[in-house]
């Protein structure tokens, strides 16, 4: 028998040595209480504990504080010097979508058409990629996925990252529907003959009523007798309930103020996604409550005049003006890119927001747009233990070095194949 | 008196024996007419310079005979009289394409497969290369643009074929529309012209870029030496018409500054002066212009003002084309100023009254008028070596001059004729009438009061029948006045018709034919002429203001300075310095920089005079090196040929590209702008010092060596191109490989042939056998380990070495053979997953290629991450704990040694050049900023200054949108706002 297991290690080592390197198996249910002590807690809503005791039970926070007042439970872990930080959230993504950029079968966030509310990410999330997974060791533990294109992209859906398969990661299924607000520039076709470089988009105003034609032609529908079934605009029906938000993909100062008034006239809650020029209409976001999901603040400026910190400083003059601001990581290289989220937030700490507020814009904050704030985003009592332990300072990357990482209590395994390649070949080297 | 008499005789006799016609006629009798025509009482502009009042222009058979204050004119002479009018020779444009249709490129066939061959036969190896292209053969004579042309007062232009690089001759054409093509061409053979566009005759590929295109250039003259030496197996009908056109002026369409300094460089290069054909904005570098040497052709497109009254829609335009606005009609006076010569072209003009009142524009600007006038007459004549023909209305040129009614820059200033070959066109009656004036018609008895105004070409008339006004038209043209208007019953649509001829303007009858029908006669007498133009003198001289213009910065746009900055010495005082030397991070240090150099390191230094910086807190490194960079540059790959070692990255710099700066704002002091990876072999790269401001051939690194960019995978063999791209070798790793032993068998074999004494000279194995004979370094992008090994394994089997694996993701994975070998790797800290070759890139690669003794070095690829490179490399201390002080050295001090500067930059040693950045913070730590980057003690960023820039471009956009609103208001036609678009490179970007 012992010789059986024997071979049985042996043919699990060479296959994983052989061919890579499978996915990092999801943790299990948490099976007993937990407590971290000694470590400074970021509680992720501005506010900083030293020296505390975090203690977690059942997937629950059950108690925080400083070490001196707090009680402890459980398996103990000593965390004196390190840093405890709620699970960063990385919102408008397209993690588990696309596997390889460049490889089509792979891609799976676009589909064709225009109008596609009913197109829903969650099930063509692949809960076992490679890229999902090397998100982990940075901290980032929830994501909502997005899918791309189209006037109306479709429903997203929030997912944590550590699960055997799609049903298993949903934290918050179909939160809102996405929708690619028309640019009042459009770019020159050059390869059709026209002039490069961007102009004024004089089929803006018409794109902009096709969008409210669809809101109007789905009101009627849902208002009706509903028959026949028609796939869009019942997807349409949580955006007339209040149950989901529309997040609107926009980026001109023009654009984003067409957008609010579209979501005052239609009794929507809208979140401006991406918001290049959010920071000239910081006013009139605050005071219609709109909160903003800012592009990546790792962004050269559009523009030759701009100051060439812009993107680095604007989630300070949003914050500044009283806008809830989040941070999303759309664009180039999105995916892999997400484990960058932490230095994001900590280079706009850096070009002048608090660094505590600057967490908050990949924590609490971003809880509160997408709708989970209730279970996510800070480390309170009664609120998912979905948390990490850092050696150091986790925006700033000498400090993000993770030792620890629990989503819903269940400790995850910080592996990832990148981190066995690693270990393979250094093996390789030293074994010589 | 005498004299000139005899002059005229002689003239006579040469011209009969010219003369004489052997064509036959059938139609008529063969009868010869030589009439003389004389032109008198006229200001005559015989040249600019030569000026006659009240003088004479004789011509016969479409020359002239004679011009001057005391001519006498011929009893058998055609008297003209101009009393008060202005004579000057007619335009020449000699950047034309009258008459010749350019080929149109095949839309939407960059659909299908890439061509790589050349689709003629018995010509040159490059379609786009097309010196034998005379097109005389397709010329057609086209009226109509010829009389638009004529109408702006052109006489001559030099035309030829818009299309390709090489584009053959032009003709040089009379636009003399009364007489057939072997009259008005004069020179069928008339300079060569050239460009950097490819032909739209053909779809070879080669060359996709403009370093491609200049490539191509150079090794076409090299081919054509080696053809004219006899040495050529085959007949290359390309090649021979351009030896054949070697004697003829060349002219080079450049396109803008940046390349008519590469032009003009490329020309000396082989011993040509090209005049250069440039777009406006050469006021911009007008140092750099003039050290070409060269004769310029400008067009005078300025642009127009924008529409700014929309503010959202204003947001979009940048300062740079804004100021361009501003100061673009000034270019011709700077040109003029720098003592440029150079020619005004049409071609890129909406009209012909658009180009004339761009010169008035220009001579608002400053313009001297006899300036502009060589521009349009003697100096293109002489450009075009045509002097003896056209230009001027010296004895024996073409008769071609205009008649004008009075300064031909005056905006009120009338074209009445043009005369080109002695054929006159008209345009406006010159010996119009005035009749503005207040009359008394009397018709039949009837009085009308009718009051005339308008301009004497096209007249208003008001009629009046007591207190009623009637309506009316009025028509007036060779001396006939035609006018009818209506009848006081308002209630019938009926006229009254008046016609006459009018010798006499204050008293003249005609007929009438009255609303019944009823013929009459009727009369007018003039009460009143019109009074000359009084009141409209003030506005005229408001016009005459100088238009306020913006001063020129560096470079001429965003974060541009006043002036160019200049070296100082500096002490910067009690700071954490790293060193990257043996004494590691030194706290509460003070580094002394002098002439450029640091000069001392130490504690409590003596200033000795220099500016003192107190960088207490602060820490001051050595500035961050980019091994791997495509910002400031106009292309990146030429991927028309899987190797194109001919092509050189210092050909394409644009030093005014805002990365720089933003690089500079990063801690960036020098990159290698490479290649990029379309092909096996690239070109070779730019090593650039980022001197904000200076020019391109400034920034180049000096003393760096040679490098080229090689490739591998899946951009070699267009993995990723789309499923027409399979007909390029290689399509595989496997073919990869022998791409690069062909090539250096090919350069071996190269090398014997050149010591054999009678060789080609061919740029791209001259290339190649750098590399072969260690002269030139490679940095090679690559992937995966199988092609690493590979190209390790080619590399010694030519007895070289490869010089750094950049990109180099998998090159933790043979480490240890990296080491062996002898090759650094420059590397990514965190990418994958972006195509299928990156899936086993990982994030520590940094750490074990390190741990095992290869140089490492951190690089960007792209413009964004370039200006964070010092958060790159502290994610080295977290995937794989590599130290801080090591961390750092991957983006200083070993791209130093990659790069093969570490004896100049890289570390903070004294005698190293002074290319430092003082960080507000840990310069690793995301917290921190570049306060202060120098470069040889030149401080091209700084905080503060960046504070001011700031200011500056707000002030100035809000200045010149108050000033486009007042052009919008004045009724001047403006733009729709518009933004360049930004291409932001990376190593994959293809240019077609």
């Amino acid at each position: 028998m012992k010789k059986y297991i024997y071979i049985y290690v042996l043919c699990v080592t060479v296959l994983f040595g052989t061919f890579g390197y499978a996915q990092q198996t999801p943790a299990p249910k948490q099976s007993e209480a937990i407590s971290i002590v000694g470590a400074t807690a970021h509680i992720g809503n501005g506010k900083v504990i030293d020296n505390a005791t975090i203690v977690f039970e059942n997937g629950k926070i059950i108690r925080i504080g400083s070490a001196a007042s707090t009680r402890t439970s459980g398996k103990r872990i000593d965390a004196k010097g390190k840093h405890v930080y709620p699970g960063f959230i990385s919102p408008n993504s397209t993690l588990g979508l696309v596997e390889i950029d460049a490889v089509r079968a792979t891609r799976d966030q676009d589909e064709t058409g225009a109008f596609n509310p009913h197109i829903r990410s969650l099930i063509a999330y692949n809960a076992e990629s490679k890229v999902v997974e090397s998100c982990r060791p940075n901290g980032i533990l929830i994501a909502q996925i997005t899918p791309r294109g189209g006037r109306v992209s479709g429903t997203s859906s929030i997912v944590q990252l550590d699960a055997w398969n799609w049903e298993d990661a949903a934290v918050k299924v179909d939160d809102a529907i996405h929708i690619n607000w028309p640019n009042n520039f459009t770019i020159g076709r050059w390869w059709l003959g026209e002039e490069r470089g961007l102009r004024p988009n004089k089929n803006y105003p018409e794109q902009v009523q096709q969008i409210q034609d669809v809101f109007n032609e789905s009101k009627s529908y849902l208002n009706g007798s509903r028959s026949p079934k028609n796939l869009p605009y019942e997807a349409m029906n949580g955006l007339m309930n209040g149950t989901q938000k529309l997040f609107v993909h926009v980026d001109t100062e023009k654009g984003i103020l067409d957008a609010i008034n579209f979501g005052k006239k239609n009794n929507v809650k809208i979140v401006i996604v991406g918001g290049y020029q959010a920071h000239k209409v910081a006013s009139t976001l605050r005071q219609n409550n709109v909160p903003v999901l800012l592009h990546r603040t790792h962004y050269v400026p559009e523009m030759d005049d701009e100051d060439y910190d812009l993107s680095y400083k604007k989630a300070k003059i949003l914050t500044d003006a009283g806008v809830l601001v989040g941070l999303e990581n759309s664009g180039q290289m999105e995916r892999m890119n997400t484990r960058n989220l932490p230095f994001l937030a900590g280079t706009a700490a850096a070009h002048g927001l608090d660094k505590e507020k600057a967490l908050q814009l990949i924590t609490s904050n971003t809880a509160k747009i997408l709708g989970i704030d209730a279970q996510l985003g800070t480390l309170e009592v009664g609120k998912d233990a979905t948390l990490f332990i850092s050696e150091g300072d986790a925006l700033d990357m000498r400090g993000n070095i993770l030792t620890h990482a629990f989503i819903n209590g269940r400790e995850l395994s910080l592996e990832t194949h990148q981190t066995e390649l690693w270990k393979r070949y250094m093996k390789k080297y030293e074994g010589k | 008196m005498k004299n000139s008499y005899l002059l005229l005789l002689l003239f006579f006799c040469s011209f009969s024996v010219i003369a004489q016609d052997y064509f036959p006629k059938n139609d008529g009798v063969k009868t010869e007419s030589h009439i003389i025509t004389a032109f008198t009482n006229a200001k005559i502009y015989v040249t600019p310079t030569q000026v006659i009042e009240n003088g004479t222009l004789l011509i016969q058979d479409g020359k002239v005979l004679q011009a001057g204050s005391n001519v006498s004119i011929p009893k058998s002479a055609t008297v003209v009289d101009l009393a008060g009018k202005s004579i000057y020779p007619s335009f020449i444009d000699p950047f034309s394409d009258f008459g010749i249709q350019a080929p149109k490129r095949n839309a939407g066939s960059w659909r299908s497969a890439p061509q790589y061959d050349a689709e003629r036969k018995g010509y040159y190896w490059n379609d786009h290369i097309r010196p034998d292209v005379n097109p005389i053969a397709d010329f057609t004579f086209d009226n109509k643009k010829a009389t638009d042309l004529l109408k702006a007062g052109f006489g001559t232009v030099n035309t030829h074929m818009h299309d390709g690089i090489v584009r053959g001759n032009g003709l040089l054409v009379a636009l003399n529309t009364k007489a057939d093509n072997s009259i008005r061409v004069l020179d069928n053979r008339s300079a060569q012209y050239l460009s950097y566009k490819k032909s739209n005759t053909s779809k070879q590929a080669y060359p996709t870029s403009l370093m491609g295109s200049m490539a191509l250039l150079r090794q076409m003259y090299h081919d054509a030496d080696w053809y004219a030496k006899g040495n050529a197996k085959r007949t290359d009908l390309a090649l021979e018409a351009l030896l054949k056109n070697k004697n003829l002026v060349q002219i080079f369409h450049s396109g803008n500054k940046h390349n008519s300094i590469k032009t003009d460089a490329i020309g000396d290069e082989f011993g040509i002066q090209y005049v250069l054909v440039g777009d406006g904005t050469e006021y911009e570098n007008i140092n750099a212009m003039k050290a070409t040497n060269a004769s310029f052709i400008i067009p005078l497109d300025f642009p127009k003002a924008y529409d700014v009254s929309n503010p959202y829609a204003a947001s979009v335009v940048e300062l740079e084309a804004m100021k361009h606005w501003n100061q673009a009609p000034s270019n011709p006076k700077m040109l003029a100023d720098k003592g440029i010569q150079f020619s005004f072209t049409m071609h890129d003009s909406k009209s012909g009254s658009e180009f004339m009142s761009n010169i008035q524009k220009a001579i608002s600007y400053g313009l001297d008028k006899t300036k502009a006038l060589e521009a349009l007459t003697t100096v293109p004549a002489k450009i075009l070596q045509q002097e003896d023909k056209v230009g001027t209305l010296q004895n024996g040129r073409q008769a071609n001059f205009i008649i004008t009614s009075g300064d031909i820059f005056d905006k009120k200033t009338v074209i009445y004729e043009n005369w080109v070959q002695g054929n006159q066109h008209v345009f406006k009656d010159k010996s119009q009438k005035d009749l503005r004036g207040k009359y008394t018609f009397n018709v039949a008895g009837t009085q009308y009061d009718v009051d005339i105004a308008g301009t004497p070409e096209k007249l208003k008339a008001t009629v009046m029948k007591d207190s009623t006004t009637l309506g009316s038209k009025i028509s007036f043209s060779d001396d006939w006045l035609q006018l009818h208007f209506t009848t006081p019953d308002t209630t019938k649509t009926e006229f009254v018709r008046l016609t006459a001829p009018v010798q006499n303007v204050t008293y003249f009858s005609g007929r009438a034919l009255l609303a019944n029908g009823s013929e009459t006669t009727f009369n007018a007498t003039q009460k009143e002429a019109k009074k000359a133009d009084g009141g409209k003198k003030s506005g005229k001289d408001s016009e005459k203001e100088t238009p306020k213009m913006l001063p020129i910065s560096y470079p001429n746009g965003a974060y541009g300075m006043a002036s160019l900055p200049q070296q100082e010495d500096v002490l910067f005082k009690n700071a954490t310095v790293w060193t990257n030397e043996k004494e590691g991070i030194l706290k509460n240090t003070d580094v002394l920089v002098k002439d450029g150099k640091i000069a001392r390191i130490g504690q409590n230094l003596n200033a000795r005079g220099a500016k003192v910086i107190d960088a207490t807190g602060k820490h001051l490194t050595a500035g961050i090196i980019d091994e791997h960079s495509h910002i400031a540059a106009f292309a990146i790959n030429e991927a028309g040929h899987n190797s194109t070692a001919e092509v050189n990255m210092a050909d394409v710099v644009n030093p005014e590209d805002v990365d720089i700066y933003r690089n500079l704002a990063g801690g960036v002091t020098t990159i290698q702008l490479l290649h990029g990876s379309a092909n096996p072999i690239g070109g070779r790269s730019a090593i650039l010092s980022l001197r904000w401001g200076r020019s391109a051939d400034e920034m180049l690194f000096k003393g760096a060596p040679g490098f080229i960019k090689f490739a591998l995978g899946e951009n070699v063999k267009q993995s990723n191109w789309g499923d027409t791209e399979t007909t390029r070798f290689p399509q595989t790793r496997m073919g990869v490989e022998q791409v690069f032993t062909d090539y250096f068998q090919r350069a071996k074999e190269y090398e014997a042939q050149k010591k054999s004494g009678n060789y080609r000279y061919d740029i791209e194995m001259e290339t190649i056998l750098e590399i072969i004979n260690k002269e030139r370094f490679v940095s090679c992008h690559s992937y995966v380990q199988s092609e690493i090994n590979m190209l390790m394994k080619v590399a010694e089997k030519y007895g070289f070495n490869i010089n750094t694996f950049t990109h180099i993701l998998e090159g933790y994975k043979v480490a240890d053979k990296m080491e062996k070998h002898g090759v650094g790797g420059s590397t990514f800290s965190d990418w994958w997953a972006y195509k299928y070759e990156v899936n086993d890139a990982i994030p520590y690669n940094a750490a074990i290629m390190h741990s095992q003794g290869v140089v490492v070095a951190i690089n960007s690829d792209d413009g964004e991450m370039s200006r964070r490179l010092n958060q790159e490399a502290a994610k080295t201390v977290k995937y794989g704990g590599v130290s801080e002080e090591e961390a750092w050295k991957f983006v200083t001090l070993n791209p130093a040694k990659l790069l093969h500067i570490d004896d100049k930059v890289g570390s903070i040693k004294t005698g190293k050049q002074a290319d430092l950045v003082l960080w507000t913070n840990h310069p690793m730590s995301i917290y921190a900023k570049a306060q202060t980057t120098m470069i040889e003690g030149t401080v091209y960023f700084d905080l503060e200054r960046d504070a001011q820039l700031r200011k500056n471009i707000q002030n100035q956009r809000s200045e010149l949108m108050n000033m486009m609103l007042l052009e919008k208001n004045k009724g001047m036609k403006t733009l729709a706002p518009k933004k360049k678009e930004k291409v932001h490179h990376h190593c994959d970007t293809v240019e077609f």
